[in-house]
């Protein structure tokens, strides 16, 4: 492993490769990217191990997992397997695999992970309200100019922008 | 012709693997671009680096062109993409609930995917997070499904939003994009500028930037000139795809197979009526539509029968089978999935039901009920209708 990361590309260049890699999805697949669709079979398989009654009763879950249904066996969970080794391939490449926590310099790693996992809860009750996240909803529905995606994109930038001002002591240098 | 379906094509094994090098492609440009990286990602909402604004539109517009420009020459049929169906209002409401969770969070769900892979710990716990917020919305759903399910219109274009040609919005689009882009440099530079002390410009600078926004600009008029196939167009370019099914006459169905469908509680059945205007008012089958064959030219029209449920049903009649066969290719290109012909309209029908008897009682020709098939042989009639499932809509966010 390289000691020093590479610099990651210009993002017009990294745009331009997700932009074909979206229209390859398109193409071969009928539908674009997703993410967490899968998050939710995750969950719904997670939950299916300890209390399977459960799964039958919520009526987002059974649609993913009841009865003998696998909610993982499901085209967005080989996508997200997917998005994990091209990363972790990347990564590896470029010299950024290290384990590491990010965050602003003022907070300890202690706080910057209770945020992470209460950011994380809200973004996966977020993503499954607007039925799809920054990948699904925002990038496939975008290119195929969807109004729901349109609308959804521009109202994520406007929760962040409007919460950015009081969280910046999370990010502060 | 594009698209193709992977999982019918090669199996579910093959297609399966086809998914994850999908998904290896989008985790290697998420992590080229830097996205395994929370800070970079909040940066965003603090104005200091717009590698998130840069990078997702031009990936949605590269695609967008891509997309638009393959359907505009024929290599793409676009009504069978999934399109995300819109619900407005709560789709605004996630969105801003997203918002609060990316900058409080750092990243997104496909995001912190590649912060996970690359051993980032905030990554790995904002991941486990979205899991559990997946659970909590299952759990909470029931006491707001009512708004949930609301302000709902399946395939909304913003070109329909518009009341402009998909040409016209790919173009605007485009010049909308290269507009953010620009923004976000200025809006960059002013901040490098307010550390170093340096004069804003309101120059574009880079001469690869002004390349590449040219070319994309010449894109969007290209497609928009060239604009997107009409459905006689369509037919012509998708003709050897189908045209099969009505050589063998596949789609051509016998009365008594609508009689029978047309009882059938559990099949939405829509009946659209090409013959004259007098004629219809003569006599026309129970429920039936009176239409003209350029109805069907007209995409506001066809939007709804392209939008049935997987149980809809649409059969065509007419006086004419040339009709009926013109009508079923203009909507068949459309979209429109269970589409059928009546064989032989209602030539046959009178015919076939008018001397029919229930409890001593003629039928009423226009819906005739299910008891009348009882009147029949089993071997009347070769079912042809086979209810087909909508893969399009469903996409990969469900």
């Amino acid at each position: 492993m390289k000691k020093i990361p590479n610099k990651v590309k210009n993002p017009y260049f990294a745009g331009t490769i997700l932009g074909f890699v979206l229209y390859a999805a398109f193409a071969l697949t009928h539908s674009g990217l997703g993410a967490s669709g899968a998050i939710s079979r995750i969950h719904v398989a997670i939950t299916k191990l300890f209390w399977s009654a459960h799964v039958d009763h919520v009526g987002t879950f059974a649609a993913m997992g009841a009865g003998d249904r696998n909610a993982l066996d499901h085209p967005s969970v080989y996508l997200l397997i997917g998005t994990f080794a091209g990363g972790l391939i990347s990564a590896w490449i470029n010299g950024r695999l290290k384990v590491e926590i990010f965050k602003g310099s003022r907070i300890s790693n202690t706080q910057r992970l209770i945020f992470a996992l209460l950011g994380g809860i809200i973004m996966g009750y977020g993503a499954r309200f607007a039925r799809g996240c920054t990948s699904g909803q925002a990038l496939s529905g975008g290119a195929v100019l969807s109004v729901g995606s349109w609308a959804f994109m521009f109202s994520v930038f406007i929760g962040g922008y409007a919460v950015a001002y009081f969280v910046r002591r999370l990010w502060n240098d | 012709m594009l698209p193709i379906d992977i999982l019918t094509e090669l199996g579910k094994a093959g297609g399966y693997a086809v998914f994850f090098l999908i998904g290896a492609g989008f985790g290697i440009a998420l992590e080229l671009a830097g996205f395994g990286d929370s800070r970079r990602l909040a940066a965003q909402f603090y104005l200091k680096d717009m590698t998130v604004l840069k990078t997702m539109f031009t990936a949605i517009l590269v695609a967008c062109l891509l997309i638009f420009l393959s359907a505009g020459i024929g290599v793409l049929d676009f009504s069978q993409l999934a399109v995300n169906q819109t619900f407005l209002w709560p789709g605004i409401v996630g969105g801003l609930i997203m918002g609060v969770g990316f900058i409080v969070g750092g990243y997104c769900p496909g995001t912190s995917l590649v912060a996970s892979a690359s051993f980032k710990i905030d990554g790995i716990i904002f991941l486990a997070g979205t899991i559990i917020g997946a659970g909590l919305f299952g759990e909470s759903l029931a006491s707001f499904e009512t708004f949930w399910n609301s302000s709902f219109t399946d395939r909304f274009l913003v070109s329909d939003w518009l009341g402009l040609s998909i040409g016209a919005t790919v173009f605007i689009v485009t010049i909308f994009a290269l507009m953010m882009f620009y923004v976000a440099e200025k809006v960059e530079e002013f901040f490098k500028n307010k550390e170093t002390g340096k004069a804003m410009s309101w120059k574009i600078t880079k001469r690869p930037y002004l390349y590449g926004a040219v070319v994309l600009v010449a894109v969007a008029i290209l497609i928009w000139s060239v604009g997107q196939p009409d459905p006689i167009r369509k037919w012509k370019i998708m003709e050897s795809k189908y045209s099969g099914q009505l050589a063998i006459k596949a789609v051509f169905i016998h009365p008594l197979e609508y009689v029978k469908t047309n009882n059938e509680s559990t099949i939405k059945l829509i009946t659209l009526d090409l013959r004259s205007a007098n004629d219809y008012e003569a006599f026309h089958l129970g429920g039936s539509e009176n239409i003209k064959l350029d109805d069907l030219l007209n995409a506001k029209f066809v939007a709804p029968l392209a939008q049935l449920p997987p149980n809809g049903v649409v059969v065509l009649l007419s006086d004419n089978d040339s009709i009926s066969i013109k009508a079923w290719q203009y909507l068949k290109v459309q979209g429109v999935l269970n589409l059928y012909i009546l064989e032989n309209g209602l030539h046959d029908w009178n015919k076939l039901f008018a001397d029919k008897q229930i409890h001593d009682k003629a039928i009423n020709l226009a819906s005739p009920p299910a008891e009348v098939l009882q009147l029949f042989p089993k071997n009347a009639y070769i079912p042809k209708i086979k209810i087909g499932s909508k893969k399009r809509a469903g996409g990969l966010c469900s």
